[in-house]
Protein backbone atom coordinates (compact mmCIF):
# COMPACT_ATOMS: atom_id res chain seq x y z
CA UNK A 1 0.00 0.00 0.00
CA UNK A 2 1.98 2.78 -1.45
CA UNK A 3 -0.85 5.72 -0.82
CA UNK A 4 0.26 8.36 1.95
CA UNK A 5 -1.72 8.08 4.79
CA UNK A 6 -0.88 11.80 5.54
CA UNK A 7 0.26 14.73 3.10
CA UNK A 8 0.42 17.44 5.56
CA UNK A 9 2.17 21.08 3.54
CA UNK A 10 3.31 24.04 5.44
CA UNK A 11 4.21 27.25 3.52
CA UNK A 12 7.67 29.23 5.23
CA UNK A 13 8.87 32.48 4.77
CA UNK A 14 12.60 31.03 4.82
CA UNK A 15 15.17 29.46 2.29
CA UNK A 16 15.02 25.89 1.37
CA UNK A 17 18.48 25.41 2.46
CA UNK A 18 16.84 26.59 6.01
CA UNK A 19 14.50 24.02 6.04
CA UNK A 20 16.99 21.44 5.25
CA UNK A 21 19.36 22.40 8.12
CA UNK A 22 16.18 22.67 10.71
CA UNK A 23 15.21 19.08 9.54
CA UNK A 24 18.85 17.51 9.87
CA UNK A 25 20.93 19.74 12.21
CA UNK A 26 20.74 18.71 15.88
CA UNK A 27 20.85 21.65 17.61
CA UNK A 28 18.19 23.23 15.59
CA UNK A 29 15.73 20.26 15.51
CA UNK A 30 15.92 20.02 19.34
CA UNK A 31 15.20 23.58 19.54
CA UNK A 32 12.02 23.33 17.70
CA UNK A 33 10.99 19.58 17.76
CA UNK A 34 12.19 18.84 21.28
CA UNK A 35 14.91 15.95 20.14
CA UNK A 36 17.75 15.62 18.04
CA UNK A 37 17.55 14.50 14.56
CA UNK A 38 20.95 13.02 14.04
CA UNK A 39 22.76 11.32 11.14
CA UNK A 40 25.18 12.51 8.34
CA UNK A 41 21.97 12.00 6.28
CA UNK A 42 24.02 9.60 3.49
CA UNK A 43 22.01 7.59 1.72
CA UNK A 44 21.48 4.20 3.57
CA UNK A 45 23.09 5.41 7.32
CA UNK A 46 21.05 5.67 9.80
CA UNK A 47 19.34 8.25 11.98
CA UNK A 48 17.84 8.95 15.26
CA UNK A 49 15.38 10.77 16.75
CA UNK A 50 16.51 11.24 20.41
CA UNK A 51 17.53 13.71 23.48
CA UNK A 52 21.31 13.73 22.97
CA UNK A 53 22.93 11.28 25.35
CA UNK A 54 19.82 9.34 25.38
CA UNK A 55 18.60 6.20 24.00
CA UNK A 56 17.29 7.04 20.81
CA UNK A 57 13.35 7.56 20.59
CA UNK A 58 13.02 6.56 16.64
CA UNK A 59 15.33 4.99 14.42
CA UNK A 60 15.50 4.49 11.25
CA UNK A 61 17.32 4.32 7.33
CA UNK A 62 18.01 7.44 5.34
CA UNK A 63 16.48 6.24 1.59
CA UNK A 64 17.08 9.34 -0.30
CA UNK A 65 19.11 12.55 0.34
CA UNK A 66 19.01 15.10 -2.21
CA UNK A 67 20.18 18.32 -0.07
CA UNK A 68 18.39 21.20 0.06
CA UNK A 69 15.17 19.20 -1.72
CA UNK A 70 14.37 15.97 -0.60
CA UNK A 71 14.83 13.89 2.19
CA UNK A 72 12.92 10.12 2.83
CA UNK A 73 13.28 8.21 5.92
CA UNK A 74 12.36 4.93 7.14
CA UNK A 75 10.72 5.62 10.61
CA UNK A 76 10.10 3.71 13.58
CA UNK A 77 10.47 3.14 17.57
CA UNK A 78 13.69 1.31 18.13
CA UNK A 79 12.24 -2.09 19.13
CA UNK A 80 10.19 -2.09 15.76
CA UNK A 81 13.08 -1.47 13.73
CA UNK A 82 13.53 -5.21 12.46
CA UNK A 83 9.97 -5.56 11.50
CA UNK A 84 8.70 -4.53 8.23
CA UNK A 85 5.12 -4.18 9.36
CA UNK A 86 6.03 -1.45 12.04
CA UNK A 87 8.15 0.96 10.06
CA UNK A 88 6.74 3.35 8.40
CA UNK A 89 8.04 6.00 5.74
CA UNK A 90 8.81 9.67 6.11
CA UNK A 91 9.43 12.21 2.57
CA UNK A 92 9.97 15.97 3.26
CA UNK A 93 9.94 17.55 -0.24
CA UNK A 94 11.41 21.57 0.25
CA UNK A 95 10.06 23.43 -2.81
CA UNK A 96 11.79 27.03 -2.85
CA UNK A 97 9.04 29.29 -4.73
CA UNK A 98 10.14 32.79 -4.44
CA UNK A 99 10.87 34.46 -1.01
CA UNK A 100 8.47 31.06 0.64
CA UNK A 101 9.08 27.40 0.57
CA UNK A 102 6.63 24.71 0.36
CA UNK A 103 7.50 22.22 2.32
CA UNK A 104 5.43 18.61 2.44
CA UNK A 105 5.70 15.82 4.59
CA UNK A 106 4.55 12.81 3.56
CA UNK A 107 4.06 10.28 5.71
CA UNK A 108 3.32 6.54 4.19
CA UNK A 109 2.86 2.71 5.45
CA UNK A 110 1.56 4.18 8.79
CA UNK A 111 0.08 0.91 11.54
CA UNK A 112 -3.23 1.84 12.60
CA UNK A 113 -1.80 2.05 15.91
CA UNK A 114 0.51 4.58 14.38
CA UNK A 115 -1.74 6.80 12.55
CA UNK A 116 -3.29 8.57 15.22
CA UNK A 117 -0.33 9.67 16.88
CA UNK A 118 1.23 11.03 14.15
CA UNK A 119 -1.51 13.11 13.46
CA UNK A 120 -1.26 14.76 16.50
CA UNK A 121 2.16 15.18 16.26
CA UNK A 122 2.60 16.66 13.12
CA UNK A 123 1.17 19.74 12.89
CA UNK A 124 2.67 20.64 16.01
CA UNK A 125 5.94 19.87 14.63
CA UNK A 126 5.30 21.64 11.28
CA UNK A 127 4.12 24.68 12.61
CA UNK A 128 6.72 25.02 15.42
CA UNK A 129 9.10 25.04 12.58
CA UNK A 130 7.65 27.49 10.76
CA UNK A 131 7.77 29.94 13.78
CA UNK A 132 11.16 29.07 14.60
CA UNK A 133 12.61 29.68 10.69
CA UNK A 134 10.37 32.47 10.54
CA UNK A 135 10.92 34.34 13.92
CA UNK A 136 14.08 32.51 15.65
CA UNK A 137 12.03 31.27 18.25
CA UNK A 138 8.93 28.51 19.02
CA UNK A 139 5.38 28.78 19.78
CA UNK A 140 4.96 28.67 23.62
CA UNK A 141 3.45 25.77 24.40
CA UNK A 142 3.85 23.99 21.18
CA UNK A 143 3.30 20.01 22.26
CA UNK A 144 0.34 21.15 24.55
CA UNK A 145 -3.55 21.00 24.43
CA UNK A 146 -3.42 18.31 21.41
CA UNK A 147 -4.12 15.54 24.02
CA UNK A 148 -7.97 15.72 24.37
CA UNK B 1 -0.39 36.53 5.76
CA UNK B 2 -3.38 38.30 6.63
CA UNK B 3 -4.39 37.44 3.39
CA UNK B 4 -3.69 33.98 3.62
CA UNK B 5 -5.87 33.84 7.14
CA UNK B 6 -8.52 35.72 5.15
CA UNK B 7 -8.15 32.52 2.34
CA UNK B 8 -8.70 29.75 5.57
CA UNK B 9 -12.16 31.26 6.96
CA UNK B 10 -13.51 32.60 4.03
CA UNK B 11 -12.64 28.70 2.41
CA UNK B 12 -14.44 27.21 5.83
CA UNK B 13 -17.51 29.68 5.35
CA UNK B 14 -19.03 27.14 3.53
CA UNK B 15 -20.47 23.61 4.78
CA UNK B 16 -20.13 21.88 1.46
CA UNK B 17 -16.47 22.45 1.73
CA UNK B 18 -16.45 21.46 5.22
CA UNK B 19 -17.94 18.77 4.49
CA UNK B 20 -15.74 17.70 2.03
CA UNK B 21 -12.78 18.19 4.92
CA UNK B 22 -14.59 16.14 7.18
CA UNK B 23 -14.63 13.57 4.68
CA UNK B 24 -11.02 13.66 3.95
CA UNK B 25 -10.52 13.27 7.75
CA UNK B 26 -12.43 10.13 7.24
CA UNK B 27 -10.75 8.78 4.27
CA UNK B 28 -7.70 10.38 3.19
CA UNK B 29 -6.23 9.86 -0.46
CA UNK B 30 -9.58 10.05 -2.11
CA UNK B 31 -9.85 11.21 -5.86
CA UNK B 32 -12.08 13.77 -7.13
CA UNK B 33 -14.23 10.97 -8.24
CA UNK B 34 -14.34 9.43 -5.16
CA UNK B 35 -15.29 12.62 -3.20
CA UNK B 36 -18.22 13.80 -5.51
CA UNK B 37 -19.92 10.37 -5.19
CA UNK B 38 -19.58 9.66 -1.55
CA UNK B 39 -20.82 13.40 -1.17
CA UNK B 40 -23.47 13.12 -4.00
CA UNK B 41 -22.32 16.32 -5.58
CA UNK B 42 -21.25 16.90 -9.30
CA UNK B 43 -17.41 16.30 -10.34
CA UNK B 44 -17.55 19.90 -11.37
CA UNK B 45 -18.44 21.79 -7.67
CA UNK B 46 -16.56 19.28 -6.07
CA UNK B 47 -13.42 20.74 -8.28
CA UNK B 48 -14.33 24.17 -7.71
CA UNK B 49 -14.39 24.18 -3.55
CA UNK B 50 -11.32 21.80 -3.96
CA UNK B 51 -9.47 24.77 -5.84
CA UNK B 52 -10.85 26.85 -2.97
CA UNK B 53 -9.87 24.44 -0.41
CA UNK B 54 -6.25 24.35 -2.17
CA UNK B 55 -5.37 27.65 -2.38
CA UNK B 56 -6.03 28.36 1.65
CA UNK B 57 -3.74 25.23 1.92
CA UNK B 58 -6.58 23.00 3.52
CA UNK B 59 -6.10 20.51 1.28
CA UNK B 60 -3.17 18.70 0.37
CA UNK B 61 -2.67 16.21 -3.04
CA UNK B 62 0.07 13.69 -4.40
CA UNK B 63 -0.41 12.15 -7.63
CA UNK B 64 -0.19 8.27 -8.24
CA UNK B 65 -0.21 7.39 -11.70
CA UNK B 66 -3.04 9.07 -13.40
CA UNK B 67 -4.95 9.73 -10.33
CA UNK B 68 -4.79 12.75 -8.17
CA UNK B 69 -5.07 12.04 -3.97
CA UNK B 70 -6.33 14.62 -1.97
CA UNK B 71 -5.75 15.22 1.76
CA UNK B 72 -6.70 17.39 4.66
CA UNK B 73 -4.03 19.54 5.55
CA UNK B 74 -4.38 20.84 9.35
CA UNK B 75 -1.86 23.21 9.32
CA UNK B 76 -3.06 26.30 8.69
CA UNK B 77 -6.41 25.21 11.24
CA UNK B 78 -3.07 24.33 13.65
CA UNK B 79 -1.86 28.02 13.05
CA UNK B 80 -5.38 29.15 13.91
CA UNK B 81 -5.45 27.76 17.12
CA UNK B 82 -1.82 27.82 18.14
CA UNK B 83 -2.65 31.77 17.70
CA UNK B 84 -5.72 31.69 19.26
CA UNK B 85 -6.30 28.77 21.74
CA UNK B 86 -2.94 27.29 22.61
CA UNK B 87 -1.70 30.29 24.37
CA UNK B 88 -4.38 30.17 26.55
CA UNK B 89 -4.14 26.90 27.69
CA UNK B 90 -1.68 25.46 30.45
CA UNK B 91 1.42 23.71 29.94
CA UNK B 92 0.94 20.10 29.44
CA UNK B 93 2.56 16.59 28.62
CA UNK B 94 4.92 16.77 25.52
CA UNK B 95 3.35 14.96 23.24
CA UNK B 96 5.95 13.50 21.61
CA UNK B 97 6.99 12.31 25.04
CA UNK B 98 3.61 10.88 24.94
CA UNK B 99 4.08 9.30 21.49
CA UNK B 100 6.89 7.36 22.88
CA UNK B 101 5.72 6.13 26.32
CA UNK B 102 2.59 4.69 23.71
CA UNK B 103 4.80 3.08 21.00
CA UNK B 104 6.94 1.28 24.41
CA UNK B 105 3.17 0.47 25.52
CA UNK B 106 2.10 -1.35 22.62
CA UNK B 107 5.80 -3.13 22.38
CA UNK B 108 5.33 -4.39 25.94
CA UNK B 109 1.27 -5.74 24.63
CA UNK B 110 2.80 -7.15 21.70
Amino acid sequence: MDKPSYVYVSYIATTAQKVWDAITDAEQSAFYWMRSNVSDWKVGSTWEHKFLGKAADLVGTVLESDPPKRLVLTWAGPAHVDNPERVSRVAFDIDQMGDKVRLTMSHTELTPAGLKDVAAAWPAVLSNMKTYLETGGTIPDAFGGIHD
Amino acid sequence: MADDTDKVFKALADASRRALLDDLFREPGQTLGALASRLAMTRQAVSQHLTVLEAANLISSVRQGREKLHYLNPIPIHEVHARWIAKFERPRLDALADLKSRLEGEQTDG
